[in-house]
């Protein structure tokens, strides 16, 4: 009889609690999952766009970070499919989205575009690495007693090299011509990527707070601006890890030195890239955080002076019910805090890092209010639904849409990226690499 | 063969064959399993007539196998009192399956109301189901394709094909769609189209004791239902949104939402 019970609760109950006048059918159907979603697809596109910016357009401070960028932004990748995964009531049949798509459909467009996006950004790795690879191949050929990581990576590199050996002068010009060409391409995908997302919410008619063109564009500034926030963070933590395990030999630390032998840079060197990239990095950070916060500020100014039929409800979303959330948590602590500590004169790296992870709790917390937010009153306009995220789990559901789900979702881009760094070091120092 | 010949050919061949090809596209099979074209499913709701009894509502989870206990129906019935001063407070607990047995309002958080009765000026009811769109927002948004459109203007899901990703049911203006707790796909108000296609009548319509219900063909200038809508001043739900919907109301006031 329990479990009959149990199983009679409807997807959405077990997290939202109405209030007033409700239709019998609303639930927040869109949890946390979706959330989650375009904050991880933002992820991706702003690490893509912040490794474009030296291979375009030749900005050479960038050019160390740039490469972490560019194969953490390939980690972030899958994780981005993630969160769907995840949301999916029928997750077997995800397949059908690429099998079928039903191109009317915004959702439809993300086999097509995250498919090109992902052979962009590992073809423009292939490109990078390409020289490495070649020259691992040889190097670990050459070797007579391999580790067992090595036997494991020789095969790996020799598959992936894709029997292209040629690393003469000619054929490395033609390399870092096709991955300024890919990196070039890969800007409006990227965008297209995640301003299709965008296009997702704004698209939704019935959702009174979703439905403005202007999602889209909302969505890619912020989506740099969390894409930057996040290189410049864990670009630090990794850094401050790789210091720590270079200085004590804690090789497990270093997955890259693990598997391609003492490549470990010197203390010191590590530290003078380290606050440079920081720094440089922090200023293209203002520059896109300046055109998001315009473009929300906007966007919500023209919804009050307009003032449809729906107005009266958001008002009550955003000024009462959702009000530490907007404009304490997302713009108070996400943008204007961290605008100040990054314009303030004499910015040091730790600074640097503190404003990057406010930027980053505030886009989540942007994703956060429109997401949720949209759904947090009624089609009638007449009554409200609250979301509580749930902590302990007491069904697979509930773990999926809740707080494990998202931490799984946020922890398993850096699980990836521990491997791939095995193979393509994101750290390496020298001029090898475009 | 000369250049210009060889040109010249092509050209004809291809002419000729671009003819009898969108030939083929003449008979879309859309068109050959219409079993009637002249078939267009429509519904009215006489809110002068609606009482607030639920029969439908458990009639409607009954037939379509619905979970009885289940906090979601494909259709339900809103109960409106509207105050002297112009409030409106509204309700529907679970539905109206079990009916308004009670003068309280269920306002879900903020616990039950009551309006004294000196104090209201109206009260009616209003049922409500999938308005079977005629650009339905849903179809349009559906990323697989699961749910669709019968040649006769019916919205269907296809159980065996939706992914359950819920943009179906944030994309409808009316609320009527839900995930089926047991099927765990989206679901919806069929208008009962295993029994209307065999010439029956969907399972609300029959329980309703007082054919507040009814259902009908709006292209037959002989069906009860298609002369009200014609003849009748009718309204329909949030025509804002320029989605066409076929479930047509008699006596729908202004604060029904």
């Amino acid at each position: 009889m329990v479990e009959q019970v149990a199983q009679m609760i409807v997807h959405g109950e077990a997290w939202t609690v109405k209030d007033l006048f409700v239709l019998p059918n609303e639930y927040v159907y869109w949890s946390i999952q979706i959330v989650m979603y375009p904050y991880m697809t933002g992820l991706v596109a702003g690490a893509f766009v912040l490794s474009s910016l030296y291979h375009v357009f030749n900005v050479e401070k960038l050019k160390e970070i740039a490469r972490y960028a560019l194969v953490f932004s390939f980690a972030l990748l899958p994780v981005a499919m993630m969160p769907l995964m995840l949301h999916l009531m029928q997750p077997l049949r995800g397949i059908h989205v690429l099998m079928t798509p039903h191109f009317t459909s915004a959702i439809s467009a993300f086999g097509i575009v995250f498919m090109t996006y992902a052979f962009i950004v590992a073809a423009e790795i292939w490109f990078v690495y390409r020289k490495f690879i070649v020259e691992s191949v040889h190097r670990l050929n050459n070797k007579q007693d391999r580790s067992g990581l090595e036997s494991l990576l020789l095969p790996i590199y020799k598959v992936i090299s894709l029997g292209a050996m040629d690393i003469s002068k000619d054929a490395l010009d033609s390399d870092h011509k096709a991955v300024k060409f890919l990196a070039a391409l890969g800007i409006p995908v990227a965008c297209f990527l995640h301003g299709y997302a965008g296009f997702i919410f704004g698209s939704v008619k019935a959702n009174a707070l979703w439905m403005t063109p202007l999602m889209p564009v909302i969505f890619i500034c912020s989506a740099v601006v969390s894409g930057i926030a996040l290189c410049i963070v864990s670009y630090y933590i990794f850094m401050e890890m790789r210091k720590w395990a270079a200085k004590r030999g804690k090789n497990w630390l270093l997955p890259d030195a693990l598997a391609q032998g003492g490549t470990a840079i010197p203390v010191e060197q590590l530290r003078s890239i380290q606050e440079h990239e920081v720094k440089m990095t922090s200023k293209y950070l203002l520059i896109f955080m300046t055109a998001a916060i315009t473009l929300e500020i906007l966007d919500m100014i023209f919804r009050g002076y307009t003032a449809v039929k729906s107005w009266d409800a958001l008002r009550m979303v955003i000024y009462e019910h959702d009000f530490m959330k907007i404009f304490v948590y997302q713009y108070g602590l996400g943008n204007f805090l961290p605008f100040l500590l990054l314009l303030v004169p004499g910015l040091s790296t730790r600074r640097a890092v503190i404003a990057s992870i406010l930027v980053l709790f505030g886009v989540f917390m942007m994703r956060w209010n429109v997401v949720i937010g949209g759904q947090a009153f009624s089609l009638t306009f007449a009554g409200f639904m609250e979301y509580h995220l749930p902590i302990i789990p007491h069904d697979i559901e509930t773990f999926k849409e809740g707080l494990g789900g998202m931490l799984s979702v946020i922890f398993a881009p850096f699980i990836i990226f521990y491997f791939l760094n095995m193979i393509f070091p994101a750290f390496m120092s020298d001029d090898e690499a475009h | 063969m000369k250049r210009r010949d060889f040109l010249k050919n092509t050209a004809v061949f291809v002419a000729g064959a671009s003819v009898s090809v969108s030939a083929l596209d003449f008979i879309t099979p859309k068109e050959l399993f219409a079993a009637n074209p002249q078939l267009k499913w429509g519904f009215l709701v006489d809110t002068h007539k609606c009482v607030g009894c639920g029969f439908c509502v458990k009639a409607c989870k009954t037939e379509n196998d619905i979970p009885y206990e289940a906090n979601v129906t494909r259709t339900w019935v809103e109960r409106y009192v509207i105050k002297k001063d112009g409030d409106v407070v509204m309700d529907c607990p679970k539905g109206a399956r079990d009916g308004y047995t009670t003068k309280l309002l269920d306002q879900n958080h903020s616990g039950m109301l009551l309006v004294p009765e000196d104090e209201i000026a109206q009260a009616f009811f209003v049922p409500k189901l999938c308005n079977h769109c005629t650009t339905p927002a849903c179809v349009q948004v559906c990323p697989v394709g699961a749910t669709y459109q019968t040649a006769d203007g019916v919205v269907l899901v296809d159980r065996s094909w939706c992914i359950g990703c819920g943009y179906c049911i944030m994309g409808c203006p009316y609320g009527v769609r839900f995930f089926h707790p047991v099927e765990h796909v989206a679901d919806k108000c069929t208008f009962c189209y295993h029994r209307i296609s065999k010439g029956g009548d969907t399972a609300c319509a029959q329980a309703c004791p007082f054919d507040a219900r009814q259902i009908g063909n709006l292209k037959d200038p002989n069906d009860p239902v298609a002369q009200t809508v014609l003849n009748q001043r009718v309204g329909v739900l949030r025509d804002e949104y320029g989605t066409k919907p076929n479930v047509y109301y008699i006596g729908l006031n202004k604060e029904v939402r």
